[in-house]
C-alpha cells in the first residue's frame, strides 16, 4: 500500500533530488510482526524519575539490552526519558540535554518514549508548568524525529506507578510495530487495573470480540488484527456488504452478523448472538460508520442525520443495551476521527459524531469502570483506504505528506493495533481515552 | 455368513440404530436475479460457492468437515459433472468434506434436503448442507444433434479418409445450437402451457391468480422490511435483494399485462409474466444436523424436518396436470404422519405459477377429487389463507429452479422458530409430472 511517491523518492536519483531540494521523504514504517525483536536496539533510559527502576527492570525481563548511559557506537531503538519527577521547568534540562545527542543514535523506526505525570488545577504552578513543558518538548521532539521513528509520552495519573499493569503495556505498545503511526500522542494511565497477558503475541485469546462495520477498509483490518491476536471475532456489517462480510469472516475464522446497527434492538442481537454462538462477550469495537460530505450551506436532513444516526447514536444505544445486560469486563473501543478534534470543511455532521464519540467516551468511563471494563475511543487521522482513496489527489497528497510528521498516510492496520491494544485486558488501567493514530498530523493537540 | 434363523436375536454391534432429529439449523442464499441481468456473467459453481461460503459466515463452519454437501442444478454444462464438489473445494470448508450433485428438476433442492435429513436421522450424518443452483443466463448450449454425430466419428475416424466421410456428412443447418428449453420432452408443451391447461381445468381466474401474486409481492416485502432475511440471505454482485420484488405493484397494474401461457383459450387466457414465475439465477444452501451436533457447536435449532414424500403423476397421456404431484403426494405424507390438511401453522406451496397453486388447494377442496383421484373418504378441506406464503414466494421472489427447495425450507424452519410452536407444510412441483412435499416443525 506504500504510495507511488514514497517509493519514488526512497531509491534512485530521485531520492537525491528529493533530498537536495528538501522534498519530504517518507520512511518505511516499523510495522509489528509477531516474534520479532520489540525494538531495532537497545534502550536507553534517561532522567531520574522514580519511573526509570521499573521501566529498566521491566525491559530486561523482556531481554532487551538497557543502558542507563548511551553506549558508545550503538545504534539505539528506543530512548526512554523518567521525567515522572519534575517539579520545576528547570528539571527538564538535564535529561533533554542527554536526549539531544541519543537522538543522532535512534535507529530507523525507533522510538523516544517519556514517562511523566499529568499537569493538574491543583498543581504548583512551578509543578504544573514543568509536568506541561514535557508534552511541549516530546510533542516538538517527534516532529524533529525522521526515519520513521516516533515519539510519544505516558502519563502516570497520581498514585499510580510505572510498574502498574497498564504502563508497562502502553511502554510495551508504544516500544513496538504496533504503534507504528501514533506520533507525538500522549496515553494516560489513569489506575492499576489490568493485567499483562501470558503471551504478548496473542493478549486477547480466548476473547469474543465483536466489530461493526468488518466488511472492508479499517474494519476488516481491526477483525484481522484482533483475530490474529487470539479473539474469536464476530463481524458485523449491513445486509448490503454482505458478500464483503463473508470473505472477511471466513478469512478470521469468525461468524458474520449482518445488522443494521443503527436499529433500535442492534445491541440486544449483538449480545445473543456473542453469547449464544462463542458464549461471551469481551471487546466491542465500534468501528461502522459513514461520511456524508456537504458544506454545512448545503447540508440536508437525510446527510445530516444519517452521518450522527449511524455513528454517533447507535453507540450510545448499543452501549447502554451492554451495560444493562451487565457483561463484567466488556472493554469497548470506538472509533473517533482527527476530524472531530480539529475539524474539517464539509464535515460540520462527521465531525460532531466524531467530537460526540469522544465525549461519550469520557462520559460513559465511569460506568465502564463500574463493571470492571473500560471504554476508549482511536481517532485515525489520513489513513489510506477505499474510501480516502476518493478524496482529490492534491488534497489527498497534502494530508498524505505534508500534514503529518510521518510524511504518509497510516494503513487501516495502523488503526487496528491501537484499537487491539486498547481492547486487551492489559491496557484496563486505560479508560475514557482517545489515542490518535494520525502521524502526528499537524491539526489539533 | 450368517446362519442363524431369522428370529435369533442381532448382533448387538450391527443392530438397527434408533431414529433420531434431523435439526434445520439456518440456511443462506444470495438474492435471487431475474436472468441475463445482475448475475449473467455468474456460473452455477460461482454461485453456489457464494451460497456455500455465507452459510459458513453465518455459522462459522470455516475448516469444518460437514458430513455430506448435496445440491444440484437443473441446467447443468457438461463440464460440471461434479458441480458441488467443485463448489466445496472452493468454499471455506473443510476440503474433506465429501459432496455430490442430486438432479429432480424444480424439486432437486427438496429432494437432496430430504435425504440428507433421512441420513442424519439413521445417524449415518452428523452434519449435512442441502442445497441447489440454477442459471438460465449462463444455461448450457449444444451444438446440434447432426454436428454432434459428425464430430464424434470425426474423433473415432483412423484414416484420412475416413476423416473426410465423417466430415462429408456434415450439414450448414447443424450450425444452430441447442439451447435448453422448459419445455417437456414428451409433449413439447412449455410448463406454462401446460398449467394453463390444468388452470382452466380448474376454472382458476384470472383476478385469484393476480391476488395471490400481489401478496407474494406484499409478504416478501413486508419480510424483507422487519428483516426477517438479515439471517437468511447474503449480498452477492451488488444485489441485497432479489431483483423481481416488485414492492409497489398493484391489482391494476397486474391486471394490465396480457396473458402470455394458454393463448389459444383466447378470453380464458388467465396466465400472464406477473403471476407466473420469471426465468431467474440464484443459488441456496441449508444447514442441517443431529441435536448434538447443533449443541456441541452452539449452533440455532430452528425446526425438525419431519419427513418428506415423492409423487409423480402422468401428464403424458392427459390424465393429470403436469404440475400437479404434490396434491398427490400431500395426502400419503399427512396419512403417514396422522395429520390433516389443517394441522399447520404455514403453508409453503411454491408458485411455479399462480394457477399451480390454486389449481392444487382447488383440488385439494374438491370432494370428487379427493375420492376419486386421491381415494379418501372426503375432501382435504379448504386451508387458512392468511398462512399460505407469509414471507412471499416464487412470484416475487423469482425460481432458479434447483435453488427453490432450500429457499423455501430455510425460510419456514425460521417462521416456525420464530412463532416457537407449530409445523409447517411444504409443496414444490417439478417438471416431469414431479414434486416433492415436506413436513417442518418448530424447535
Amino acid at each position: 500500500m506504500t504510495n507511488r511517491y514514497q517509493k519514488l523518492v526512497s531509491a534512485g536519483p530521485a531520492k537525491e533530488v528529493a533530498k537536495r531540494l528538501g522534498l519530504p521523504r517518507p520512511a518505511e514504517l516499523r510495522r509489528y510482526r509477531p516474534s520479532e525483536p520489540l525494538v531495532p536496539g537497545p534502550v536507553l533510559v534517561l532522567g531520574s524519575g522514580a519511573s526509570a527502576e521499573p521501566v529498566s527492570e521491566q525491559l530486561l525481563a523482556w531481554g532487551l539490552d538497557v543502558y542507563r548511559h548511551q553506549p558508545q557506537g550503538r545504534r539505539l531503538g528506543a530512548v526512554i526519558v523518567a521525567y515522572d519527577d519534575v517539579s520545576h521547568p528547570g528539571d527538564l534540562a538535564d535529561a533533554a540535554l542527554e536526549l539531544g545527542p541519543a537522538v543522532r543514535q535512534l535507529a530507523p523506526s525507533g522510538r523516544v518514549i517519556t514517562v511523566s505525570r499529568p499537569a493538574r488545577a491543583g498543581d504548583a504552578p512551578a509543578v504544573a508548568a514543568a509536568r506541561r513543558g514535557v508534552e511541549g518538548l516530546l510533542r516538538s521532539l517527534a516532529r524533529e524525529l525522521r526515519g520513521g521513528a516516533t515519539g510519544n509520552g505516558i502519563l502516570l495519573a497520581e498514585g499510580v506507578g510505572a510498574g502498574a499493569p497498564s504502563a508497562l503495556a502502553a511502554l510495551r505498545f508504544l516500544l513496538s510495530g504496533r504503534s507504528a503511526y501514533v506520533d507525538g500522542q500522549f496515553l494516560s494511565v489513569g489506575s492499576e487495573n489490568g493485567a499483562a497477558p501470558e503471551d504478548w503475541d496473542r493478549p486477547l485469546a480466548g476473547r469474543v470480540a465483536v466489530v461493526t462495520g468488518a466488511a472492508r477498509g479499517i474494519g476488516a483490518a481491526i477483525a484481522r488484527v484482533l483475530a490474529r491476536d487470539g479473539a474469536k471475532i464476530v463481524a458485523v456489517d449491513v445486509p448490503a456488504a454482505g458478500g464483503a462480510l463473508t470473505s472477511v469472516a471466513n478469512e478470521v475464522r469468525g461468524t458474520a452478523l449482518q445488522l443494521d446497527i443503527t436499529r433500535a434492538d442492534a445491541g440486544h442481537l449483538i449480545l445473543e448472538h456473542a453469547l449464544e454462538r462463542h458464549g461471551g462477550l469481551d471487546i466491542v469495537v465500534h468501528n461502522a460508520g459513514i461520511t456524508r460530505d456537504k458544506l454545512l450551506v448545503n447540508m440536508d436532513e437525510a446527510r445530516w442525520k444519517s452521518v450522527l444516526a449511524v455513528n454517533i447514536e447507535s453507540q450510545l444505544r448499543m452501549n447502554e443495551a451492554f451495560l444493562g445486560a451487565g457483561r463484567d469486563g466488556l472493554r469497548i473501543v470506538s472509533l473517533a476521527s482527527t476530524s472531530g478534534i480539529a475539524g474539517n470543511r464539509g464535515q460540520t455532521n462527521y465531525a460532531a459524531s466524531k467530537a460526540g464519540v469522544m465525549g461519550m467516551v469520557e462520559a460513559s468511563a465511569a460506568d465502564f469502570a463500574a463493571i470492571g471494563g473500560g471504554i476508549n475511543a482511536v481517532a485515525p487521522g489520513f489513513i489510506e483506504t477505499d474510501m480516502t482513496a476518493k478524496v482529490p489527489v492534491p488534497t489527498r497528497a497534502v494530508a498524505r505528506l505534508l500534514m503529518p510528521s510521518l510524511m504518509q498516510g497510516g494503513l487501516p492496520v495502523d488503526v487496528a493495533e491501537a484499537i487491539a491494544f486498547l481492547a486487551s485486558d492489559a491496557a484496563a488501567g486505560i479508560n475514557g481515552e482517545t489515542l490518535r493514530v494520525c502521524g502526528q498530523s499537524l491539526i489539533g493537540r | 455368513m450368517a446362519s442363524s434363523a431369522p428370529s435369533a436375536p442381532q448382533h448387538p454391534t450391527t443392530g438397527a440404530r434408533t431414529v433420531r432429529d434431523a435439526v434445520v439449523i439456518g440456511g443462506n442464499r444470495i438474492p435471487f436475479a431475474r436472468a441475463n441481468g445482475k448475475y449473467a456473467d455468474a456460473s452455477n459453481q460461482d454461485m453456489l460457492t457464494a451460497a456455500l461460503d455465507g452459510l459458513v459466515a453465518r455459522f462459522g463452519l470455516q475448516g469444518e468437515r460437514i458430513g455430506a454437501v448435496a445440491a444440484g442444478a437443473v441446467l447443468k454444462h457438461s463440464r460440471d459433472f461434479n458441480l458441488v464438489r467443485e463448489a466445496v473445494l472452493g468454499t471455506a470448508l473443510d476440503p474433506a468434506t465429501p459432496a455430490y450433485d442430486v438432479q429432480m428438476a424444480c424439486a432437486t433442492g427438496m429432494e437432496a434436503i430430504g435425504s440428507l435429513a433421512n441420513k442424519i436421522k439413521l445417524g449415518q450424518l452428523d452434519s449435512a448442507i442441502g442445497g441447489g443452483v440454477d442459471t438460465t443466463s449462463d444455461a448450457p448450449i449444444a451444438v446440434s444433434e447432426g454436428l454432434r454425430r459428425v464430430l464424434l466419428e470425426f474423433s473415432r475416424a483412423r484414416s484420412g479418409k475416413q476423416r473426410l466421410a465423417a466430415l462429408s456428412k456434415f450439414r450448414p443447418k447443424d450450425l444452430a445450437p441447442n439451447a435448453p428449453g422448459t419445455g417437456e420432452p414428451r409433449t413439447g408443451l412449455s410448463m406454462g402451457e401446460h398449467q394453463a391447461l390444468t388452470t382452466a381445468a380448474w376454472g382458476i381466474t384470472r383476478e385469484a391468480q393476480d391476488e395471490l401474486a400481489l401478496a407474494s409481492h406484499q409478504n416478501l416485502a413486508a419480510a424483507y422490511d422487519r428483516h426477517f432475511f438479515d439471517d437468511l440471505i447474503t449480498e452477492y454482485r451488488g444485489l441485497s435483494r432479489d431483483n423481481n420484488l416488485r414492492a409497489d405493484t398493484t391489482l391494476e397494474k397486474l391486471g394490465t399485462l396480457k396473458p402470455v401461457f394458454g393463448k389459444d383459450l383466447g378470453s380464458k387466457a388467465t396466465m400472464t409474466a406477473g403471476n407466473s414465475t420469471p426465468l431467474t439465477d440464484g443459488a441456496s444452501a441449508v444447514l442441517l444436523g443431529s441435536e448434538e451436533y447443533a449443541r456441541q457447536h452452539d449452533l440455532p435449532m430452528l425446526a425438525n424436518f419431519v419427513d418428506f414424500e415423492a409423487g409423480a403423476v402422468d401428464f403424458v397421456h392427459g390424465r393429470e396436470g403436469l404440475l400437479m404431484a404434490p396434491a398427490y403426494a400431500v395426502p400419503r405424507l399427512l396419512e403417514r404422519n396422522g395429520l390433516t390438511l389443517q394441522d399447520f401453522d404455514f403453508y409453503e406451496i411454491h408458485e411455479a405459477f399462480a394457477g399451480t397453486v390454486l389449481s392444487t388447494l382447488a383440488a385439494w377442496e374438491d370432494e370428487d377429487f379427493c375420492r376419486n383421484k386421491l381415494g379418501l373418504d372426503a375432501a382435504l378441506g379448504p386451508i387458512d389463507r392468511s398462512r399460505l406464503n407469509v414471507a412471499g414466494s416464487s412470484l416475487a421472489a423469482g425460481h432458479p429452479f434447483a435453488a427453490t427447495g432450500g429457499r423455501i425450507v430455510a425460510t419456514l424452519a425460521k417462521l416456525l422458530h420464530e412463532k416457537g410452536s407449530g409445523r409447517g407444510l411444504i409443496s414444490v412441483c417439478a417438471a416431469g409430472g414431479q414434486g416433492v412435499v415436506a413436513i417442518l416443525e418448530a424447535r
